[in-house]
């Protein structure tokens, strides 16, 4: 008996490499939960019986937002053109801005507690005061999801070049580098990452104030769908609207994510070992 | 004439007035082309006389002159090694060691026409220090010794005249840091630049240096000095012969005596 046959053995039948498999693992793990989610849901309804108009099963949900696709798709893009609008006008002034409070002590020490202040303002209390303004419809729904999100892309871009070590800086400062330089040299790059996680809690605050501002004061978008749908007693399709809200909302985080990898593998790095010199 | 003059230059930190003494008097002179050491106690002032020179730091009193002219503000015919490699990890090695052609006149002009001209450059650079082949790697692929290898070469690539080495090899262990040695030697004997070396390593200061300068405890002044008149190139065991044992000796009681005396 060849004392060695029990190591040769998986040889025999070769299987996929540990790491390998649990990466195939991991790719479908989010998806089995979603689904699994949806199917105890179905499951729950079903079995105490429970009223549509209390919650409705997945099924009578996608029944719903099928049975009104064009409705739905319709108000989807309003709201999707909205925040996204107010995303964009976010992500601008929020770059700018963080530059500026991060570059400058001056106007860090003199506008910051009026920014706090202006940002504990509730949003929603501002929209009938931005109705007044621009009327009811896309212009208050952009400036609200603007409103809520640019704070946190400022403050995290503001953080990222505040932070950069004094001694890099004084390696800029001593060839005689401008502050616009350092800023530019270091300050943006290293604050990128910064600003990427920024953006992915921003996309979804702009979707909760172009949602808000939808249902308070507007006559399309999926906020206004749902509201109108809710007040009829149609809660699978109010259900379907929020079940929409939330694709959209994980689009653009994956999308935001996407770029994030492409433009700072630095800053996760490790995650791919690389060793050795590159030709 | 001298290319480094410090004459009396003092420091105090702090905006009123009240902040710490960091340098007293303190004054040296460093000819072009020497490489000089300068040697202390933890928290003597070693890297304050750093930014003063460079300047970084404008001195409470004193004056620095560096190339014949008055010290203002800081000077682009300056190259600074500090003792992290402070690379950026978003650049890969090669375009680290090329970041100060992007700032120093005329090279930030030229940059873009004649990159690979600076970019051969950059190259050469790094296979002087033994880092061939590793141009296109992140920092964060590279090891303690070869990150600061490249931030040797950093400090080189716009050709500086005068060269600040701030305890730039003080976080390596000490096969790394005798490697480091020989490379700077090298370096420094292929192009000569004016060398200010900070250390507290005193075998490092008498391998490399020409003269060694030892400081007091703070408020840091020069209070002795010691050449080293060894032939270039020199080898790592010299370190170990008599004469450089004695000199090290020496200094060391030099340092032990400042650091009774003031502390």
């Amino acid at each position: 008996m060849d004392p060695y046959s029990i190591v040769v053995e998986p040889k025999a039948r070769p299987r996929k490499h540990p790491l390998r498999r649990r990466k195939a693992v991991r790719r479908a793990l989010p998806w089995t939960v979603i689904v699994a989610i949806f199917v105890v849901w179905e499951i729950i309804v079903r079995a105490f019986n429970i009223e549509q108009f209390v919650l409705p099963a997945p099924s009578a949900i996608l029944a719903a937002g099928w049975e009104w696709r064009a409705e739905m798709l319709d108000n989807a893009g309003q709201t999707l053109v909205t925040t996204a609008a107010g995303f964009l006008l976010a992500v601008i002034f929020g770059l700018v801005g963080g530059v500026l409070f991060g570059s400058s002590k001056l106007i860090y020490d003199g506008f910051y507690p009026a920014l706090v202040g202006f940002n504990s303002v509730p949003k929603v209390a501002v929209i009938p005061i931005l109705v007044i303004w621009f009327g009811i419809g896309t212009l208050p729904a952009i400036i609200t999801a603007f409103l809520i999100s640019f704070f946190p892309i400022l403050v995290n871009v503001a953080a990222g070049i505040a932070t950069v070590e004094p001694e890099l800086k004084d390696v800029l400062r001593a060839l005689g580098a401008t502050r616009w330089q350092i800023v530019q040299k270091i300050g943006l790059p290293r604050s990128m990452p910064y600003f990427f996680a920024s953006l992915k809690v921003a996309i979804t605050l702009a979707f909760v104030g172009s949602i808000v501002s939808e249902t308070v004061a507007a006559n399309k978008g999926i906020g206004n769908l749902m509201l109108v749908a809710s007040s009829r007693f149609e809660v699978p399709l109010a259900f379907a609207g929020l079940l929409v809200t939330s694709i959209m909302g994980i689009g653009m985080y994956l999308a935001s994510e996407f770029i994030e990898r492409r433009t700072t593998g630095w800053a996760t790095r490790g995650t791919e070992v690389v060793t050795g010199p590159r030709s | 004439m001298n290319f480094v003059e410090i004459d009396r230059v003092s420091l105090r930190y702090g905006e009123d007035g009240d902040g710490t003494l960091a340098l007293e008097e303190a004054s040296l002179s460093v000819s072009a082309g020497e490489f000089v050491a300068v040697v202390g106690p933890s928290g003597c002032g070693k890297s304050t006389l750093m930014k003063v020179v460079t300047g970084l730091w404008p001195p409470t009193a004193g004056t620095v002159i560096v190339g014949g002219r008055e010290v203002a503000g800081p000077l682009s015919i300056v190259g600074m090694a500090f003792q992290n490699p402070t690379l950026l990890p978003w650049r890969k090695t090669i375009d680290n060691v090329m970041l100060p052609l992007e700032i120093v006149r005329p090279h930030c002009s030229r940059l873009r026409r004649e990159h690979s001209i600076y970019a051969a450059k950059a190259r050469d650079l790094l296979a002087l220090v033994g880092l061939k082949g590793f141009e296109d790697c992140f920092p964060w692929e590279l090891s303690g010794g070869m990150q600061q290898r490249a931030s040797l070469c950093r400090a080189l690539i716009h050709d500086p005249s005068l060269l600040m080495l701030d305890e730039p090899f003080a976080a390596l262990d000490m096969f790394t840091r005798e490697e480091l040695w020989l490379a700077l030697q090298d370096v420094w004997l292929a192009r000569r630049p004016t060398v200010i070396l900070v250390t507290h390593d005193l075998r490092e200061a008498v391998f490399l240096a020409d003269r060694v300068l030892v400081m007091s405890a703070r408020p840091g002044r020069i209070v002795a000095e010691q050449a080293i008149d060894q032939q270039r190139p020199r080898r790592l065991d010299t370190t170990y012969e008599p004469t450089s044992v004695a000199i090290i000796h020496r200094l060391r009681e030099h340092i032990s005596a400042a650091r009774t005396t003031n502390a």
